[in-house]
């Protein structure tokens, strides 16, 4: 997107928050639209589970809702609302690991080193050689295989674009546990997917 | 510089964090490091892969009950 595309969604955008704030429904319903199947995508990303990502995107718009009045706008529309999933997702996790246990802290960012098992390089253009669902299969598996707390810092690094600052900011974590979460977050799923797409 | 040096620098080097030196000397070894150079190349691909945007897309039935969701809650106030 070019500056002056981003500056024209970002005037339309406070015309809207302006309009939803006055209690226009649908000027809300169109900033839904334009975000929900981001926000899936984040509840599916750190909690992997469909359910679990709908209880995420719906609490997420009812929160905003209901919350619209004290947004300050002193950042965007999105930001506002990923923080807010964020904190959904990571409530999530976080009942889920009482009940069953699942880890969201890894250990791993102490053990040291990082070992690269696998320097293969990978077919050309391994998207286009397999079928789409194929591909997304593969993807979905490979971050699913990620520890909850690393996959949450790769999604909000790599697929939201957010800085290591404003991530540890969100997740309470250092820079530095948030630089080495990323640097093994990238290098697991590259292996992940190695073991599908390598040459040979 | 050694492989290990190289790849503990990875995620820095994709995200632009280094000085111009570093980034130099790395260049230099994944000119020469088949390896290094594969893992370098392999591990942007998984980043664009992940950020085509196509995963995880929104089912119709749960974009269905989140409007529905939120109508019901707009009537209320």
């Amino acid at each position: 997107m070019s500056d002056l595309q981003a500056d024209t969604l970002a005037r339309g955008e406070s015309v809207l928050i302006g309009e939803a704030k006055a209690g226009n429904y649908t000027a809300f319903e169109e900033l839904v639209n334009r975000y929900e199947k981001k926000i899936y995508r984040l509840g599916m990303n750190i909690t992997g589970s469909p359910e679990d990502a709908e209880d995420v995107l719906q609490d997420t718009f009812l929160k905003a809702f209901e919350h619209l009045p004290e947004f300050r706008e002193d950042s965007r529309f999105y930001t506002w609302i990923v923080r807010i999933a964020v904190n959904e997702a990571l409530m999530k996790l976080r009942k889920r690991r009482s009940s069953r246990e699942v880890p969201f802290e890894e250990t791993e960012d102490q053990d040291g080193e990082i070992l690269v098992r696998d320097y293969a390089d990978w077919k050309p253009n391994p998207e286009q050689l397999l079928a789409r669902e194929e591909m997304e299969q593969i993807l979905r598996n490979a971050v699913q295989a990620l520890p909850p707390g690393f996959r949450t810092v790769f999604h909000l690094r790599d697929v939201e674009g957010l800085s290591t600052e404003e991530t540890a900011q969100l997740l309470n974590l250092s820079i530095g546990a948030v630089k080495a979460r990323l640097f093994r977050a990238r290098l697991r799923l590259r292996e992940e997917l190695s073991k599908v797409l390598k040459r040979g | 510089m050694k492989c290990r040096n190289a790849v503990n620098e990875l995620s820095n080097y994709l995200d632009g964090e280094l000085d111009e030196e570093l980034k130099q000397t790395i260049e230099a070894h994944l000119g020469k490091c088949h390896h290094c150079h594969a893992v370098f190349d392999t591990t942007r691909k998984t980043i664009d892969l992940y950020c085509d945007g196509k995963l995880f897309p929104l089912p119709e039935d749960v974009r269905a009950r989140l409007h529905e969701a939120l109508r019901r809650r707009a009537q209320r106030v």
